[in-house]
């Protein structure tokens, strides 16, 4: 179908410059897109009878990543050698 | 398991992932009533939630590497850019990775040994909720239903109406009946006593008649009866009572 109805997934490697040129970066579309993707998570990893720790803990994980990488120029000073 | 009670204690917390200074904006742009109205009831909830494997990778990620790798694939990438990022020193060994080891294992070891005995306990507590909330509504259809049971036999009773306003007429046809003969009773008393009093009038006029013509005439005998008449007829009897003792003698 035409560009600009294609979701990321469907759409081919050359044309994503492209694809990316057509989305609406406006803080109103960011923010909805914010909130399709918790729903999506939500509701497929804890809004349901029987959940179990992956919803939570992929969380915990994610927040555990963010914020080694946003304090990384100070941990890199750290380092056990100098040369790798 | 750790979702179940996240989902009992703090849903609300979990939703407000956007900022909070931009929830206006989000409100005033949100669409409304897009999506056709759902009359039918909710949807249930899914089972389970995607599948996760070791409780941080979906599984969508493994299927997505097997054409091309196999069943090894994802395990030798994780294993390539672990081995990576320790010895490039992209992830640095410091007093943090201890005190991540020691809760990992803490944390994991907990949720090996509670976690069914949670989950048992959370799935009991929800299905209480629903089977309070499954009684009530059994509750109603059953007076619902019992409510239709009485409607038809009220419709039923509705039937019999013919017999009710049979009996009724006869009931009143009876009344009529025996106020009428009542009536008629009545009539025939008075008309009785009123011809009975003129029979007595007849009668007692009659007697009196009688009585007085009787009088009269005795009067009139004992008027006419003279003295020398009286001398003569004691003689006579005494001479008659003479010539009977002499007869009885």
């Amino acid at each position: 179908g035409p560009l600009l109805e294609r979701r990321l997934m469907d759409v081919r490697l050359r044309e994503l410059p492209l694809w990316v040129t057509t989305r609406d970066f406006s803080p109103q579309a960011l923010l909805r897109g914010a909130q399709r993707a918790w729903d999506s998570y939500y509701n497929k990893y804890i809004n349901v009878k029987k959940g179990g720790p992956a919803g939570v803990s992929m969380l915990l994980a994610g927040y555990c990543f963010l914020s080694y990488a946003w304090n990384y120029q100070h941990i890199k000073r750290y380092r056990w050698r100098k040369y790798h | 398991m750790l979702s179940r009670l996240v989902l009992r204690a703090a849903p609300a917390a979990l939703r407000s992932l956007p900022p909070p200074v931009t929830v206006g904006v989000l409100h005033a742009t949100r669409p409304l009533h897009t999506s056709k109205q759902h009359l039918a009831p909710l949807p249930p909830l899914p089972e389970k939630g995607g599948e996760v494997r070791h409780g941080l990778i979906p599984e969508e990620f493994f299927q997505f590497l097997y054409p091309k790798t196999g069943v090894t694939g994802p395990y030798m990438l994780g294993t390539g850019l672990i081995l990576y990022f320790l010895s490039k020193e992209i992830y640095v060994v410091n007093h943090e990775t201890v005190a991540a080891v020691c809760i990992l294992s803490i944390l994991i070891y907990g949720i090996k040994k509670f976690g069914p005995d949670v989950a048992a306990f959370a799935d009991k507590l929800n299905e209480e909720k629903l089977a309070k909330a499954q009684a009530v509504k059994n509750e109603s259809i059953e007076g619902l239903e019992a409510a239709i049971e009485q409607e038809k036999k009220e419709q039923w009773r509705v039937e019999g109406r013919s017999y009710l306003f049979d009996a009724k007429r006869n009931n009143i046809a009876m009344l009529l009946e025996a106020n009428y003969r009542e009536r008629l009773l009545t009539v025939y008393n008075e008309v009785k006593k009123r011809l009975d009093y003129q029979v007595a009038m007849q009668n007692l006029k009659r007697q009196k008649e009688q009585d007085h013509m009787i009088q009269w005439v005795e009067k009139s005998v004992v008027q006419s009866i003279t003295p020398q008449q009286q001398k003569e007829s004691i003689a006579k009897c005494i001479l008659d009572l003479k010539a009977l003792s002499k007869t009885a003698q």
